[in-house]
């Protein structure tokens, strides 16, 4: 044991492993958000919802099913998936020639709904979601604790980010997407089925946030709620970060979750509102966000 | 940027539609009281001018806040603290909240006008949950159970507020007095600066047009008189409590100004009183209500965005 800045160590690295823990899920989220942002131009309120979702989805099949941790990790990306591909057909599509803020209030019903539903069943108190027991336990590192179940979700959700990030920027899939988000109308000329490539990312965004929520599940409470109380924040991260640029959401997510984190060792009382400020500043410095490009 | 408020056609020699809906407006808030509960009467009227408030700024100058509940909350706290703490007399703590909303905007503003569209929607929100996460920490506020048994106290000295129907005269004045504010303000060359903002921004800055000041006045414009509404809800209900300043209430607005017709000048009014109207019928399902609101947000983005007010007045061929 030592202290930096009359800090414990143990406590310090505690809130700063907390902090990336967090960051992973910025990250995670406002990822899905700039992919889906990208493709469709909407905002998808429904983020948050849909990551408590992926979160209930694996309670329900742990505990009505008997599906554990692992597969469920395959299985509810997919099922989510699904139905953000469900919604992406039934209603984003006839929102495509409207101001894109039909599509913020839109998705913001959906996310009352889905909120509404699952509060009715499961209440509004949080559900208990075990670490897989190949992840229990810890290792000492000497300075610090590191349970291995939160080892885990921070390396995989680097893994998750940088390969999007691979997947969109470097591959020819990904060069298909960047090129009908530039200019649809030319995409299709050559002959790539730009709707049903629209209906993948929305997919493929929203199954990101299910996969967030299968992580979170065993981190915090499985709670109805859990989804709006991260994805106003997640906004104000992306407003920092800009929608811009995939890296940079990336970047930013982890950055403000380490921020967050030391904010909660050094000034306890402003840990929650940190992000928000930091976006004041950054509007006041960078209106265009640290990574954006305009308005 | 594509027209947010669909347009209606417009017969601009006959005003008269919004005398007569005007009229009907009088005669119905005249009416109310003795078939309806003063109370749900009241709270529609607050809702009605937080709606209208919020309709000043995306049905006027296409900015959608996402956040209002940060005006309409904080200055409904500070009402209540002063008249129950300071021992104001009602219409000074009143102004009290009125001017906590005003400041708050400028400050919102300022910071929020920098970007646009979804942007400026998501910075609102994000604004209103930071003050949010405040309320829910500060001594001031009472935390989760707020500033109870906040007293309605006199009137000027002279009219005691406890009486229901006085108390139910002055709401409805204020806010019809507030609603004619509003219109005066739409109809100004002021507002038809903002209209050309919401029309087309590029056209209206190379006309000469400093549209970012527009849009300050225009977003402190509706945060003031949403902590109007905030405030004379604090006292109508004598409390102020978390759920005002909630995000949640920033949505309800939105569904309000949307049911009723975003753009319209009576749009807001009836989204109100349809909204309040459903939350209080179906009080008894409990937490389907968020279900059902969800729900008709999605029904009158899809097919209904022309929304109640909005619809009546395409088919009637009148501006209301």
């Amino acid at each position: 044991m030592f202290e930096i800045f009359g800090v414990p160590s143990q406590a310090l690295f505690g809130q700063l492993l907390l902090g990336l823990i967090n960051g992973s899920f910025y990250a995670l989220l406002s990822l899905g958000l700039a992919v889906i942002f990208g493709m469709l131009n909407i905002i998808n309120f429904s983020h948050g919802a849909q990551y408590m979702m992926g979160a209930f989805v694996a309670f329900i099949l742990l505990r009505n099913v008997g599906i554990g941790y692992w597969p469920a990790l395959i299985v509810v990306p997919i099922v989510v998936g699904a139905t953000g591909v469900v919604i992406e057909r039934l209603f984003l599509r006839r929102l495509q020639k409207l101001d894109h803020l039909y599509g913020l209030i839109l998705t913001f019903g959906l996310a009352l709904i889905i909120e509404g539903l699952f509060r009715n069943y499961y209440g509004s108190s949080g559900q208990p979601y075990g670490v897989p027991e190949s992840l229990q336990g810890g290792r000492n590192l000497g300075f610090m604790f590191l349970p291995n179940y939160r080892a885990w979700v921070i390396a995989f959700s680097l893994f998750v980010c940088i390969g999007t990030w691979y997947g969109i920027e470097r591959t020819r899939l990904g060069s298909y997407l960047r090129a009908a988000t530039e200019n649809p109308a030319l995409v299709r000329a050559f002959g790539i089925n730009v709707p049903r490539m629209v209906t993948l990312t929305y997919g493929f965004g929203v199954g990101l946030a299910g996969l967030a929520g299968v992580m979170a599940a065993p981190i915090y409470n499985v709670s109805p709620q859990m989804g709006s109380d991260i994805i106003i924040v997640v906004f104000a991260v992306v407003v920092i970060g800009g929608m811009g640029s995939i890296m940079g959401a990336i970047v930013t997510g982890f950055a403000l979750g380490i921020v967050e984190g030391l904010t909660k060792v050094f000034f306890p009382e402003a840990s929650n509102t940190v992000i928000f400020m930091i976006m004041i500043i950054v509007l006041l410095i960078r209106p265009a966000g640290l990574f954006g490009r305009g308005a | 940027m594509a027209t947010l408020a669909p347009t209606v056609p417009v017969r601009r020699e006959t005003e008269w539609s919004i005398v007569i809906a005007a009229a009907v407006l009088v005669v119905f808030l005249s009416a109310a009281p003795f078939v309806l509960y003063p109370v749900f009467v009241m709270k529609a009227l607050c809702f009605a001018l937080f709606a209208c408030a919020f309709n000043l700024l995306i049905g006027y100058v296409g900015l959608v806040s996402f956040g209002h509940a940060l005006y309409f909350g904080w200055a409904s706290y500070l009402a209540a603290y002063s008249a129950k703490v300071w021992g104001l007399l009602p219409e000074l703590a009143i102004l009290c909240g009125t001017a906590t909303g005003a400041v708050l905007g400028l400050i919102a503003g300022v910071v929020a006008i920098r970007r646009q569209g979804i942007y400026f929607a998501m910075i609102t929100l994000a604004l209103a949950q930071m003050m949010y996460l405040v309320a829910l920490r500060v001594p001031m506020t009472g935390g989760e159970d707020g500033i109870q048994g906040v007293p309605r106290g006199w009137l000027f000295g002279t009219f005691d507020l406890n009486n229901e129907t006085t108390m139910y005269a002055f709401v409805a004045i204020v806010v019809l007095a507030a609603f004619f504010l509003i219109y005066r303000i739409i109809n100004s060359p002021f507002g038809e600066v903002l209209k050309a903002i919401r029309e087309n921004e590029q056209r209206a800055i190379s006309l000469g047009y400093k549209t970012d000041d527009y849009k300050l006045v225009a977003f402190v414009l509706s945060a003031t008189l949403a902590g109007l509404a905030g405030s004379l809800k604090a006292l109508v209900f004598q409390l102020a409590s978390l759920t005002d300043v909630h995000w949640t209430m920033s949505g309800e607005v939105v569904l309000m100004t949307l049911v009723g017709g975003l753009g319209t000048i009576f749009g807001p009014i009836v989204g109100a009183f349809f909204i309040v109207a459903m939350e209080n019928y179906l009080a008894q399902v409990g937490q389907w209500v968020l279900v059902i609101q969800g729900a008709v947000f999605v029904v009158c983005v899809l097919s209904f965005r022309r929304g109640i007010v909005g619809e009546l007045a395409a088919r009637l061929r009148v501006r209301l």
